[in-house]
């Protein structure tokens, strides 16, 4: 327990993940569920760190592959996040609500 | 002499590892319960800084100082605040009236219990008595950490990742644009 | 017991900062002294900034409080202190009361890494500067909290304002300081560095502060970081967020007391260490003028004595106007202040002419003694320049200062890579 090894962050990712699964399996307010999405893709981001710190031990110090795929998901969530509140503010501006069910208008 | 800054397996770490691991860990965690069950949608952003700054100290724990500065300015200092712009921005009292869990929360849950246990199934495995991810090897300092990545980055002879820098590049001009065109009120 | 002693003193003879060399005791020795040296220094600037913005319009100041106003700052901090708190009834209570910290945390943290010396630095991250926009990008999250939280207009639309335009010149901030960056790459290794301390140890091997390189790149690079810098700060001319004319004290409205003192803290600590920045980045840190130009033990030692001598004009001063002072019995007690202050600042005149104190504190006086200018630029700035409107303050950042710092980066790397394009073009060299 006290030797902190790759496991831990690893359990630590896989706790974060699970919690953002649930955010976006269960709240019906749009933007907590793009948070939870926020927090999935930082479970990830820890994940591939720890993996990187692994890596590095094994193949030397310039092995740092996950930390670059990292500085890439953070690149992307910061995309994803302006584009999907984007079209919150589009989708508001019809609707007048932030309610995830309300988004039927496709629906036969 | 300790050109690489190479710290050999089993050592102590110089700082009390475990309490900070286990403190960030519990930080982040209940940050991250926060989020998922607010009401108020700031309060939930608030929540979430916390957790981003919390990861932020984790990778300076993993010796990542790079991607700890990327985090704080591009995740706690950009993204968190276009959230709270946006929640500011649509007025969202309404919302904290209503019902905050929808009607399948109890699936959700199950699924998520599930995928739980497949985390667990997969960490505990061991082939022929060997856990997943052994120790026992050299470590490395970081005091090269930012021209390590830049190397793996623009190298010409090392470097393997320019062509996705580029593309990183052309998703956020993508992104920018589309950003724009969906919350103008007339295109 | 001894041990201790021994893992206290392991440090002195070290050439790392405390945190490179992972001793905890004198890391938290140079936190304290940050933090003190900070306190000091925003309780300076309060008077200062009252005592020259009257001299610079004609009038006197605070004179009363204390002999010339010196004691004016901690009248001030008493009655912020005794001030009712007040929470307006309607406001989310925990993000009110979070919303100040925030700020100061952001504030305060960025000193983590300013370098007062080569090994006068908390610690020395490889990210150094890196480290210090992005905390001090947090602050925005405590304007945006504050200004919402306070369930108000005036202080949503100054919250929003305010950090629009914050957001905004950080853009042109971090151009300008990745053309410095650039810079720091003109080694035989090739690699620059972003670590506050390898900038300043880049401009001591290229024997030229950052600012007279590539002229006029630098000039332009640190014109473009001063300009964004009082925008980022929020100062005149760019204070319209939070100017008592315009929006009743914007984002802060709603704040009485022992919180508005925090922003106020949060403030000065943000000037001073974005004014760090600067100093660090282009005017050469801890070192002192012309290092190159000026070289030779006699030099050295006048340059050296500046620390005292400073000092010694400043209790000087403080006797020469204990003279003036007025003949009058109701006066006595000030002029014996003033008389008190002027020795203490003489005596602290006299110990840094000692030699053995003179070298350790040269490279903490020259910082603090730019920095000091810089300070003196942001209320100079106050006292002269009209207040931006709010469309003009966005147009300059985005339209003027943006592209500028995009063309100088440009710029800053082709006359930086001049021999090696050339030699390229030329089809000499292979890669």
């Amino acid at each position: 327990m006290l030797h902190i090894t790759t496991l831990h962050y690893l359990v630590l990712g896989a706790a974060l993940f699970l919690l953002g699964v649930i955010g976006v399996l269960t709240r019906r307010n749009v933007v907590i569920v793009l948070m939870s999405i926020e927090l999935i893709l930082n479970a990830v981001n820890l994940n591939l760190v720890a993996f990187s710190r692994y890596w590095q031990g094994i193949h030397g110090p310039t092995a740092l592959h996950g930390q670059v795929f990292a500085i890439f998901v953070i690149t992307d969530a910061a995309a994803e996040a302006a584009v999907g509140l984007g079209i919150l503010i589009a989708f508001f501006r019809n609707k007048e609500t932030v309610n995830v069910d309300e988004v039927n208008l496709l629906k036969w | 002499m300790n050109p690489a800054g190479m710290i050999p397996a089993g050592t102590n770490p110089p700082v009390a590892t475990p309490f900070f691991f286990y403190l960030l860990a519990a930080i982040m965690v209940v940050g991250g319960v926060m989020v998922i069950t607010r009401k108020n949608a700031v309060h939930s952003a608030m929540a979430l800084i916390t957790t981003l700054l919390a990861q932020a100290a984790l990778y300076l724990m993993l010796y990542a100082p790079f991607v700890a500065g990327v985090q704080i300015i591009l995740y706690a200092g950009g993204i968190m605040v276009l959230f709270l712009f946006v929640i500011m921005l649509i007025s969202i009292e309404r919302a904290e009236k209503e019902r905050q869990f929808n009607k399948q929360w109890l699936v959700g849950i199950v699924a998520a219990a599930a995928l739980g246990g497949l985390f667990i199934a997969v960490y505990t495995t061991t082939t022929k008595g060997r856990a997943l991810f052994p120790e026992g090897r050299m470590t490395y300092g970081e005091t090269q950490n930012t021209q390590q990545i830049a190397a793996l980055l623009f190298d010409r002879t090392a470097g393997q990742y320019m062509f996705a820098f580029e593309i990183a590049s052309l998703l956020l001009l993508v992104a920018i644009i589309g950003a724009v065109v969906m919350a103008k009120k007339r295109i | 017991m001894h041990a201790l002693v021994q893992y206290i003193q392991s440090y002195l003879d070290s050439d790392k900062t405390p945190g490179g060399a992972g001793n905890i005791f004198w890391a938290t020795v140079y936190i304290l002294l940050v933090f003190a040296g900070l306190s000091v220094a925003v309780i300076a600037m309060n008077w200062l900034e009252r005592k020259i913005l009257a001299h610079m319009q004609v009038r006197l100041g605070p004179m009363r409080v204390g002999p010339h106003g010196l004691l004016q700052p901690i009248a001030d901090a008493i009655k912020l202190l005794l001030k009712e708190d007040i929470i307006p009834a309607e406001a989310d209570a925990v993000v009110f009361w979070i919303a100040p910290f925030i700020v100061v945390l952001a504030a305060f943290t960025v000193f983590v890494v300013v370098p007062f010396g080569p090994t006068h630095a908390i610690t020395d991250m490889n990210i150094g500067i890196l480290f210090m926009l992005g905390v001090s990008s947090l602050s925005v999250l405590g304007i945006v909290t504050a200004g919402w939280a306070s369930n108000s207009h005036y202080p949503l639309i100054g919250a929003l304002r305010s950090s629009a335009q914050m957001v905004s010149y950080e853009v042109a901030m971090g151009l300008a300081v990745v053309s410095v960056i650039l810079m720091t790459s003109l080694n035989e290794q090739s690699t620059g560095t972003l670590s506050m301390i390898g900038i300043v140890q880049a401009q001591l091997a290229q024997q030229e502060w950052f600012l007279f390189k590539f002229f006029p790149l630098g000039l332009i690079g640190f014109g473009i970081f001063a300009i964004a810098m009082v925008a980022e700060t929020n100062r005149a001319p760019f204070d319209l967020p939070e100017a008592e004319s315009e929006l009743t004290a914007g984002f802060h409205t709603e704040y009485s007391g022992f919180r508005w003192s925090l922003f106020f803290l949060a403030e000065y600590s943000a000037m001073i260490a974005v004014s760090s920045i600067a100093v660090t980045l282009w005017l050469g840190g801890w070192l002192r003028p012309f290092p190159n130009l000026l070289v030779g033990p006699t030099w050295d030692l006048l340059f050296s004595l500046f620390p005292g001598i400073t000092f010694l004009l400043l209790a000087a001063m403080c006797f020469f106007n204990t003279a003036r002072m007025p003949k009058h019995p109701l006066f006595k007690v000030q002029t014996i202040g003033l008389a008190g202050f002027g020795a203490v600042l003489g005596l602290i005149g006299l110990i840094l002419v000692l030699p053995a104190v003179r070298i350790r504190v040269t490279d903490i006086f020259w910082f603090s003694a730019k920095v000091a200018g810089f300070m003196y630029l942001y209320i100079w700035y106050r006292g002269t320049f009209p207040r931006y409107r709010f469309d003009q303050l966005m147009k300059v950042g985005w339209k003027v200062l943006l592209p500028t710092g995009l063309a100088l980066l440009v710029l800053t790397a082709l006359v930086g890579m001049r021999t090696e394009l050339w030699a390229e073009l030329q089809g000499v060299w292979r890669p």
